[in-house]
């Protein structure tokens, strides 16, 4: 069998796909992946269905050990993984043999990692979902996150002789301050012309209060017509709910489905995935978009990726084609990985 | 109600479609039957239907369908919808164990509302709840129709721990635990149903639009109920289209 052990478990790791979809109806949240283009990229950096499980590091990764050789992939967030204590480079193919360890430091930059797992993780799925819904104790490895000494069994597969990586000009910069796009609405009308003008014109800072659920922010008051409470309906990735407080909560892949407070506006899609990298202390403004806009957004970001998946397919190295340099550079000694593209 | 639909885009990829700014049985019998066109409707992208209390939220990908044409189709198909369409609806029992350690909040109901223990469950199992919808945790229905007969404040510190199956009162609220979960509703009675069974193939077998009917049953039927649900052996009691008791 093929395993993985845990030697740590990282500050709050989880196992994560797309999410749980089609149980709304149902009370069930959606959970999955906090970050849709890291984890989307790690997966078919590994020839995986972009959907696949993997793991959800968040601010300190793991440290893992494989007893079995591997093809794995990190994105998001910067650990700074090494292997054996050897760094290596993300959003890239990594070859992984049997005795070898994973570790990561704290993030400096982002603060969700992503390892995928060319042997995907073998957890029961539930509800068409691995991903783990930590309240609803359920999905991934028995519905809680990662412990120090779990093992992961991986499935069987014979693992591709090649690897690919993507253009540095893909890879996501992680700022400390972002403008996210929003569309007001659907309870914009129940806000002063003023709350939403404080909300369009004001930097808002994330607080300690943020986890997969959402994310609550401080800053200037959002004021509203006559309160804060409407009758329960839907919540979505990116809702910003103003409770009676006045101040927004941006709500993320751990949402409930449904609640009472007026939503001010949603999130665009792509934004979402920077978002999830933001660590308390960052902030944030917000700039009005109309739907009609998002819509060319999102699909800009999903040609994005088709884009990339191109490349992926063209761009492909060897993994036993490596040299090694050794360069000493102003006193300094560096060590060089060339890898050989292989010719159509 | 409204005369139509209000369409309120929330986001690039979902929409909600809202009936009105109340909660009424004519509104949710309306969502139901709109959710069912369009569930069988050959509108392309969408992904997931929502239905609450007044609103259906509608998840689609703008990749293949664009806002005003996914508007302009369910436009059409709420016109389609006919004065006095009903569907079918079903009647599910709920076994409920009354009192004691299953629900020790019974006695301060019965005080609170100064009738005996006796009319607390007589009063609970004589109305059919209608679920307007889940939502809140996997598998908890909002129910309405509660008698004022039994209504109750909640406690005033939460539990930190009800264990899954409790049957509760809330203000003029009533409803079920689906998971362990902390809570501060004034606890009835128990049911050995599991509301929530992530290991069934329909992890959640209740529905907006069903309605409820507790119903009373001693321990010894409880533990019986409990052990053949355990074995995957219970079969519920669903009522179709049964005459649906209103509150006094």
């Amino acid at each position: 069998m093929n395993r993985i052990r845990f030697i740590k478990s990282g500050l709050f790791t989880t196992i994560q796909d797309k999410g749980r979809w089609g149980y709304q109806q149902f009370g069930m949240p959606v959970a999955g992946a906090m970050d849709n283009f890291a984890s989307r990229v790690a997966n078919l950096l590994v020839g995986n269905d972009e959907n696949e499980a993997l793991l959800e590091t968040t601010f300190m990764g793991p440290e893992i050990e494989f007893d079995c050789h591997e093809i794995i992939a990190i994105t998001g967030a910067n650990m700074k993984p090494k292997i054996n204590g050897d760094p290596v480079a993300m959003w890239t193919s990594i070859p992984v043999s049997k005795g070898d360890k994973l570790s990561f430091e704290s993030a400096v930059t982002g603060l969700r990692g992503y390892i995928a797992f060319s042997r995907i993780i073998k957890v029961p799925e539930i509800m068409g979902s691995k991903s783990t819904y930590i309240r609803g104790k359920l999905g991934g490895l028995e519905g809680r996150k990662i412990t120090n000494g779990d093992e992961l069994t991986l499935g069987e597969k014979t693992l591709s002789d090649t690897g690919t990586y993507i253009p540095k000009n893909f890879i996501p910069i992680y700022p400390k301050e972002y403008t996210l796009r929003i569309i007001l609405g659907p309870q914009d009308d129940y806000f002063t012309e003023e709350g939403i003008q404080t909300f369009l014109n004001s930097t808002y800072k994330i607080t300690s209060e943020a986890d997969r659920m959402g994310y609550r922010l401080d800053g200037p008051l959002i004021t509203h017509k006559k309160g804060a409470d409407i009758i329960s309906d839907g919540i979505v990735f990116g809702s910003v709910q103003v409770p009676g407080s006045g101040l927004p909560i941006i709500m993320m892949s751990d949402r409930g489905t449904t609640g009472g407070y007026t939503k001010i506006a949603t999130v665009v899609t792509p934004d979402l995935s920077i978002l999830a990298q933001m660590a308390p202390g960052t902030t944030l403004t917000f700039e009005k978009a109309d739907v009609y806009e998002s819509h060319k957004i999102y699909k800009e970001y999903e040609e994005n990726i088709s884009q990339l998946k191109d490349f992926m397919k063209n761009y492909r190295f060897e993994f036993h084609n490596n040299m090694m340099f050794n360069l000493n550079l102003l006193g300094k000694k560096y060590s060089v990985t060339v890898k050989e593209l292989i010719q159509e | 109600m409204y005369e139509s639909a209000k369409f309120l885009a929330a986001g690039d990829s979902s929409v909600f479609m809202e009936f009105g700014n109340s909660i009424s049985p004519e509104i949710n019998a309306k969502i139901r039957n709109l959710v069912k066109r369009i569930e069988t409707s050959s509108i392309k992208g969408i992904i997931e239907l929502l239905p609450t209390y007044r609103s259906i939220q509608i998840m689609y990908n703008p990749l293949e369908i664009g806002y005003d044409e996914l508007i302009t189709s369910l436009r059409e198909l709420e016109s389609s919808l006919h004065e006095g369409d009903t569907e079918d609806y079903r009647i599910v029992e709920i076994p409920t164990l009354y009192g004691g350690k299953y629900g020790p909040d019974i006695e301060f109901v019965a005080e609170h509302n100064n009738i005996s223990v006796e009319e607390v469950i007589r009063v609970h199992t004589s109305t059919d709840y209608l679920i307007y919808m889940l939502g809140f945790t996997p598998g908890f229905c909002y129910l309405g129709g509660m008698s004022d007969k039994i209504a109750t404040p909640r406690l005033k510190t939460p539990r930190p721990l009800i264990p899954a199956g409790s049957v509760g009162i809330a203000g003029s609220q009533t409803g079920i635990y689906p998971i362990d979960s902390p809570g501060g509703w004034q606890l009835i009675g128990r049911t050995p149903l599991k509301i929530y069974d992530p290991s069934a193939e329909l992890p959640i077998f209740l529905k907006a639009g069903d309605y409820l009917r507790f119903v009373s049953i001693s321990e010894k039927e409880y533990f019986r109920i409990q052990k053949e649900v355990e074995a995957k052996d219970y079969k519920v009691n669903i009522i179709i289209n049964g005459e649906v008791r209103r509150n006094e």
